[in-house]
């Protein structure tokens, strides 16, 4: 793509809709109220797993204020994004602790717990699943009907009469025979626990359903507006018109929001409470231990290579300890059979992902989802082989990097415009002044002054994990006075859809920004439809979509310039807020003179309102083959790489990080600075996984650490002393401007990179997440005791 | 059931309030420089007064429990988390909210500062941070950068990582200083 002077793509206008945000004026669902409005509240299930044999409701019904109270037995409805497994209420069945099983509808918060206080439910307790191992055993089954679920057929492959939601495969070339080939052969296990997405506004969602129709309306921290009706029509089998979704601004989502959640709750509570709104806040707690986390996951990795670093083979099992519903779990599982080997070319390879029902509390998309966890496993073994092979694990990677012409593992061939791992992996090396391990003897004697230090290295790499037929849309229309406004289908929940968008039309009018607005709510009765805020998708599919819509403004400008400048179509060009022809630029005609339709002197008027539309459908996607994971899943893949350098307290096991560097090559920065707020923000996440984030279980199943008291997340305190972003910019031939996706993306790899660098300051490797101080501090010690010298190899 | 008994009472439903039934109490304090006066319920919170009571929807809550700073105020000059504060322990206190950050339709320098930083992102946790913020500058305008990381250590924040938050109040308080040269 040849250098272009662009007016406002590549350079960073404040975000759009900051100043409502500083001035407290910006509306979240969380603040809003409806006349006549209800608060629910939920009874949650004591149990991990049992049968429900009794409810009694005959007190709570009795109360003064309460106004509707439900239970599964009321709500004969499945939802599931991949897989109709799970009931609006827990039906018949408890599969988690926290599950809802009962809901309350009254006039203030106050009755409803006192509702929910009153009811009794008799339960008969079952032996729960709550390991990866147990549930593999497959002796008690979460999902007794598994064999009945209606799910996405050849996308995911529940197993027969077992806890396996979905096994996923990629069979590439030849295992056997790789191994065969290797001079070498590494196995490991790696986990990881699960984690919360911890948004700072809760899932928060009202509902008002008229009592006369089948309409209902719903206001909802979501980052799926279509989604939810989509799945709520198609649950209560009404029709998509009759549901209304708005969304206004959320206080964040990370994929926590994306899907269905509280919404189809609110929604049959209004209509048992015949048509009164009906709002319901998660606590923090149920924030925690009712609504889905990160799932937990165990990797066992054997890889082959040869002497000379090649690899050569890799056989790779992930079993994701999913929780009692599959959600976005059996979509997590389905990226790492087309991503789960890491930016590496592998001959031969077999990767066998295993979503797994357990009874705690499920698991959905977050952040990258699949990635981190993926990442965990590959870029730990990266560094691991190169220890055995004892070559710089830098070396390693850039033998086996993706290029040009590599094949990746779902068969897809890389070419020069799929973006270069290799030069994302080089910047961070060179930012942090990487020159390989250091050696026992460094070691040894930095460890005399009580803080040791260590670098780093770690790739990364993802694609929108998306349906093959995503697709997106935007409306573009006029003002009288000539101001453009945009509607699009996204949500911005501070990741600067809007103000990208905005750039975009306001580069292909040519105009300047302020005069564009993308609007801030999303609505499903006006909006146009997009598939859904995930996957690191919006800035090329929207940007795609909004490029041409202001691109079908352009041409209908034209056709009514032509006539206005009586000049064929193909003379005219555009700048300035004028269409112009191209040879005689005085001969123009205004965007604002044409916006609704031209006026004549003598009062004739041609034309009319100009309105753009501009749609985009993911190209060229195919579903994987069933048996071997083989085909085209990936819309764009973002490449990207980290290099740390740490300190290490050889007392406490605290660590601070000196330097973190992260790289992705994101084709084409529309808006760099919120790029970088992306990869600073997401670095930090990353971070919360790496040393700190992880849920913790009781014999029973039950969350032990459901609060902020007990399950901490990075404060200001914990940040790295530099975070240095670098965005490359090879372009993607057919992204917006040559841009690809990178919200998802700077939290990748990040728990791989410490544990890297821990293992160079340290000479002690890391297989198990969070890396707590007090983790490494007990490793520190034991190696001392084992070794009677400290840090020896 | 709340009783709505002054102008300012909290309303009838209130988003997280839970009405204590207790006999009403007076409560007299300065809001964003205007006097307040309402017969309260002794138990409502700091919080669900300015949020029910006073409607003033910019002040967030994130936990309930005082652990992440989203319900950040500034009472007599310190920042506090309005969540674990009685209204009835603001009797004359002069509170500070986010609405009261700026005047005339102006942004004060430390709100701009957080528009051209790009020190938010989803913006729930923004109020609370401007006000932690704000109290710390009302002590010192020349804040070193551990103290700035201390003065927002309560405020939890899951998009930005926080580093833009730092340097936005860093040059708010240049700003500041020059301002009063």
């Amino acid at each position: 793509m040849p250098e272009k002077l662009f007016r406002h793509v590549g350079k960073s206008p404040t975000r759009s809709e900051a100043i409502e945000k500083v001035s407290g004026r910006a509306n979240y669902v969380f603040d809003l109220e409806f006349p006549g409005m209800l608060y629910a509240k939920v009874l949650h299930s004591p149990y991990a797993h049992a049968e429900i044999l009794s409810v009694d409701l005959s007190e709570a019904k009795a109360l003064t204020g309460v106004k509707a109270i439900l239970t599964g037995e009321d709500l004969p409805y499945l939802l599931g994004l991949y897989m109709l497994d799970k009931g609006i209420l827990a039906r018949g069945k408890v599969r988690y602790i926290g599950e809802p099983v009962v809901a309350v509808a009254a006039i203030d918060l106050r009755t409803a717990e006192k509702a929910i206080s009153l009811i009794k439910v008799d339960y008969k307790v079952l032996p729960a699943v709550l390991t990866i191992d147990e549930a593999l055993k497959g002796e008690i089954l979460v999902h007794k009907d598994i064999n009945d679920l209606e799910y996405v057929k050849n996308v995911f492959f529940p197993q027969p009469d077992s806890n396996i939601a979905s096994w996923n495969k990629a069979i590439k070339g030849d295992i056997k025979q790789g191994f065969a080939e290797a001079d070498v052969i590494i196995e490991n296990e790696l986990s990881l626990p699960a984690v919360a997405h911890v948004p700072l506004e809760t899932h928060v969602a009202i509902a008002k359903a008229d009592p006369f129709t089948k309409r209902v309306e719903i206001w909802t921290s979501s980052q799926s507006p279509f989604g939810v009706r989509q799945m709520l029509a198609k649950a209560l089998g009404i029709s998509q018109g009759d549901v209304r979704v708005v969304v206004p601004h959320i206080g964040g989502g990370f994929g926590g929001k994306a899907g269905i959640h509280l919404e189809p709750l609110v929604v049959v509570l209004s209509r048992a409470a015949r048509g009164k709104p009906v709002k319901i806040i998660a606590t923090r707690e149920e924030e925690f231990s009712q609504l889905p986390s990160r799932a937990a996951m165990r990797g066992r990795v054997k890889t082959g290579v040869k002497y000379d670093g090649k690899i050569t083979a890799s056989e790779i099992t992930f079993d994701w300890d999913s929780g009692a519903y599959a959600d976005y779990g059996v979509n997590v599982g389905r990226a790492a059979q087309y991503s789960g080997a890491g930016a590496y070319e592998i001959p031969n390879l077999e990767i066998n992902s295993r979503t797994l029902y357990t009874n705690k509390v499920y698991s959905t998309a977050y952040r990258g989802f699949g990635h981190l966890e993926t990442h965990w496993v590959i870029e730990r073994q990266m560094d691991l082989i190169a220890q055995a092979l004892k070559m710089d694990p830098y070396e390693f990677r850039m033998k086996n990097i993706l290029r040009e012409g590599s094949v990746t593992i779902s068969g897809e061939i890389i070419n020069q415009y799929s973006g270069r791992p290799d030069q994302c992996l080089a910047a961070v090396a060179k930012e942090i002044g990487w020159t390989g391990y250091r050696s026992k003897e460094e070691r040894e004697v930095s460890f005399k002054t009580g803080k040791v230090r260590g670098k780093g290295i770690a790739c990364l790499q993802k694609a929108p994990a998306m349906p093959s037929n995503t697709a997106t849309s935007a409306l573009l229309q006029f003002d009288a006075d000539g101001n453009v406004r945009v509607m699009i289908g996204a949500i911005d929940m501070g990741q600067g859809a809007m103000t990208v968008m905005e750039q975009i039309a306001a580069e292909v009018l040519d105009m300047p920004l302020e005069k564009v607005r993308v609007s801030s709510e999303t609505d499903t009765d006006k909006n146009p439809y997009d598939w859904s805020t995930v996957a690191s998708k919006y800035t090329f599919m929207g940007g795609k979509a909004v490029t041409r819509g202001a691109m079908d403004m352009l041409s209908q400008m034209k056709e009514v310039a032509s006539q206005i400048l009586r000049c064929p179509v193909d003379e005219l060009t555009h700048g300035q807020e004028k269409i112009f022809i191209r040879q005689n630029p005085h001969k123009a005609v205004s965007y604002q003179d044409i916006a609704m339709g031209y006026l004549y002197d003598n009062g004739n008027s041609i034309g009319g309102p100009i309105i753009g539309r501009g749609v985009y459908i993911a190209e060229g996607l195919t579903f994987l083959d069933p048996d071997k994971g083989q085909g085209l899943p990936a819309l764009d893949w973002t490449f990207g790489a980290h290099g740390v350098e740490l300190e290490v307290d050889v007392e406490t096991g605290e660590v601070q990080i000196l330097k973190i560097s992260s790289a992705f090559d994101v084709g084409k920065a529309i808006n760099p600075k919120l790029c970088e707020g992306q990869i600073i923000g997401g670095v930090l996440q990353g971070l919360g996984s790496a040393f700190m984030e992880g849920f913790k279980f009781s014999a029973e199943g039950r969350l032990l650490n459901p609060s902020f008291m007990d399950y901490k997340i990075p404060t200001s305190q914990d940040i790295p002393t530099i975070v240095v972003p670098i965005l490359i910019e090879n372009p993607q031939a057919d992204g917006p401007f040559g841009a690809r996706g990178v919200g998802e993306h700077p939290m990748i790899s990040v728990p791989s990179v410490i544990a890297n660098a821990l293992y160079d300051a340290l000479g002690i490797n890391f297989y198990e997440l969070p890396l707590s101080s007090e983790k490494i501090a007990l490793a520190i010690a034991r190696s001392e005791a084992e070794h009677k010298e400290p840090l020896s190899e | 059931m709340c009783e709505n008994q002054s102008q300012h009472g909290p309303q009838e439903h209130c988003s997280t309030y839970i009405d204590s039934q207790q006999p009403r109490v007076f409560l007299s304090c300065w809001v964003n420089g205007e006097i307040i006066s309402a017969q309260i319920d002794p138990m409502i919170t700091l919080l669900n007064f300015l949020r029910q009571g006073l409607k003033l929807l910019g002040t967030k809550e994130g936990c309930g429990e005082g652990e992440c700073g989203a319900c950040t105020i500034i009472m007599n000059g310190e920042a506090v988390n309005a969540c674990l504060i009685l209204a009835v322990e603001a009797q004359d206190a002069e509170i500070t909210t986010v609405e009261g950050l700026s005047t005339g339709g102006q942004l004060s320098i430390l709100q701009s500062e957080f528009v051209s930083q790009d020190a938010l992102q989803c913006g729930f946790c923004t109020p609370g941070m401007l006000m932690s913020a704000r109290a710390l500058l009302d002590r010192t305008l020349d804040p070193t950068d551990p103290e700035i990381k201390e003065a927002i250590a309560g405020n939890l924040c899951r998009c930005t990582g926080y580093s833009p938050i730092i340097a936005a109040i860093s040059s708010t308080a240049k700003k500041e200083r020059e301002e009063r040269k």
